[in-house]
């Protein structure tokens, strides 16, 4: 069976973004560039199912500007098979419902028996497009997992939820998405990295698909969050305590 | 214009997370109507039509309903959808699952961790772990949102009288069923509903030392315990507890930070606190950056004196 993964080009999460002066954005332009950290974790289930032989193909897909390869080549450095590209152009703020759009197109033409993405991407920090291209394909989802096995025509997904871990069991084809606990993303080595210049790299325009990827909603402003005061730096526990019952009073 | 808030519940009684929901949904400017979609959940029912600002109350009832699967749950909201302006569910694992599903099915886009609402189309959400707050309009029909619970007062949970409407439950999808569910145990307080929160990070060193330090705080101080990635990932603490981007997001009035070096990602889920006490032998954690008093010192020497001290 055919496993799709999406992998999403993100600002690397050590960077501590700014804002931009006249309110329109962050300012991305010269930051580090990476794969979004639960999308490498989605990558490295599908080639573990691969290399448990419950997998035979991985097919990394991302969809955004042309840097978007540099992403779909580490994918395929970490071990999917080949990738695919839906390039848009740059000016475009390409959001879930669009991607989940793209997604479902790209599962009606490869038919993959999984899908498997991040639960959430650390830019938008939406946690939506795995759900939506469920909701889109008609599959069942398991999101947040931290546990996936595949039994036949079944795939039993182990999810974090508030409170503890939840199992659920759902007919393939199917849509997870991965929490942090799934699995320790292998590092990629070098001649993997060799390797993978050579794989095959398909790249496509949303009109190839038939989707309009105009955005639904609207940034009318980007802000800096409110700063909090200076605080101060106490010599000893007792002044520690001393504060917080009658500075901040709230012991 | 109506807005409907999808309960989150344990079939027997309504979760908290529900009255931040009620109060964002009044913030959008009509009626406010709160589904209970579960099985036998009548007592939740009974108690969502008990919440202040409520007008009506729809319960569907279905065994396919009992777990909160996704595809069942996100089938049921959209049988209802065509009356409501709005869609709410909490920014809970359980409201984030079927929010999204909801959305798509309706070709709308999803407003995730709303912190505000400023008009019934104009929202402010936080984008890159907390880092920037994006203010966004929806220009869809039908606006479905997940609220982030700590940006919101929670309604009050009695004092309403709404009536309770019993509507035909959706079928199941068929495609998923319901395992089972490991419930951490713990007679605390709830993390995100917690007023103190005594979190700890790697410094702890084990599993054992996590619990032996904090939890005599935690007890003397009536707090939850919350914990950094870090020390979730090491085992020193479940992951439920894990405070932070991907973790629980908590403003609590009292946060201490015990040998948290305050990684950005930790940060987002905190940094909303009222007061915020950072106790930590580097003197260069960014921790301090946040922090309101700091304390810099080894934590197995000063959480213990600072229990003796309370």
């Amino acid at each position: 069976m055919k496993v799709l993964v999406p992998v999403k080009r993100v600002v690397d999460y050590n960077v501590k973004v700014r804002v931009k002066s006249d309110g329109t954005g962050v300012d991305i332009a010269n930051v580090k560039m990476s794969m979004n950290p639960f999308d490498e974790i989605a990558v490295e289930e599908a080639v573990r199912l691969k290399e448990k032989g419950a997998v035979t193909e991985v097919i990394a897909v991302s969809c955004g500007v042309t840097q978007c390869q540099e992403t779909l080549r580490t994918a395929m450095a970490i071990g999917a098979d080949r990738a695919i590209l839906v390039e848009t152009p740059a000016d475009i703020e390409l959001q879930p419902l669009a991607v989940a759009k793209l997604l479902k197109a790209l599962v009606d033409k490869e038919g993959p028996s999984l899908v498997i993405l991040g639960k959430q991407a650390i830019d938008d920090d939406c946690n939506q497009t795995g759900q939506m291209l469920a909701a889109l394909t008609g599959m069942p989802q398991g999101t947040f997992a931290s546990k996936v096995e595949i039994a036949g025509d079944k795939v039993t997904v182990t999810r974090e939820v508030d409170g503890g871990l939840e199992t659920v069991s759902l007919s393939l084809p199917a849509v997870v998405t991965t929490d942090l606990r799934l699995n320790e993303p292998r590092y990629v080595t070098l001649p993997n990295i060799m390797k993978a210049k050579k794989k095959q790299l398909d790249i496509i325009k949303p009109a190839d698909l038939g989707v309009d990827v105009t955005p639904r909603i609207k940034t009318l402003k980007v802000s800096e969050p409110p700063k909090r005061g200076a605080g101060v730096k106490v010599p000893d526990v007792a002044t520690l305590v001393a504060k917080l019952k009658n500075e901040a009073k709230v012991i | 214009m109506t807005a409907l808030v999808i309960a989150e519940h344990d079939n027997a009684s309504i979760k908290g997370a529900t009255l931040n929901t009620v109060t964002a949904a009044a913030a959008t400017g009509g009626e406010v109507h709160v589904l209970v979609a579960g099985h036998n959940a009548g007592a939740a029912a009974a108690a969502a039509a008990q919440i202040a600002g409520v007008t009506k109350v729809l319960h569907a009832d279905s065994a396919a309903l009992a777990e909160g699967l996704a595809e069942n749950v996100a089938a049921q909201v959209i049988a209802l959808a065509s009356g409501y302006s709005h869609l709410l569910f909490p920014a809970t694992a359980a409201g984030k699952n079927v929010a999204p599903r909801v959305a798509a099915l309706l070709d709308v886009a999803q407003l995730s961790d709303v912190t505000k609402v400023i008009s019934a189309d104009t929202f402010e959400r936080p984008i890159y772990a907390g880092n920037a707050i994006a203010t966004v309009q929806s220009g869809d029909a039908t606006k479905v949102l997940t609220v982030r619970t700590t940006g919101f007062d929670p309604a009050a949970a009695s004092g309403g009288s709404a009536t309770v409407e019993t509507v035909a439950a959706a079928a199941d999808s068929g495609k998923s069923s319901f395992v089972g569910r490991e419930v951490t145990k713990s007679d605390r307080p709830e993390l995100t509903a917690a007023k103190i929160i005594v979190s700890g990070g790697r410094a702890l060193g084990s599993n054992d030392k996590f619990m032996e330090v904090l939890t005599p705080l935690a007890d003397k101080l009536g707090a939850a315990l919350g914990a950094s990635r870090a020390a979730v990932d090491a085992g020193y603490a479940p992951n439920d507890w894990q405070v932070g981007q991907t973790g629980k997001i908590v403003a609590p009035q009292l946060y201490i930070a015990a040998g948290i070096s305050g990684a950005i990602q930790h940060l987002a889920g905190m940094k909303d606190s009222k007061v915020i006490v950072a106790i930590n032998k580097d003197a260069e954690a960014p921790i301090f950056s946040v922090a309101d008093y700091g304390l810099e010192a080894d934590l197995f020497v000063a959480v213990p004196e600072l229990v003796a001290a309370l």
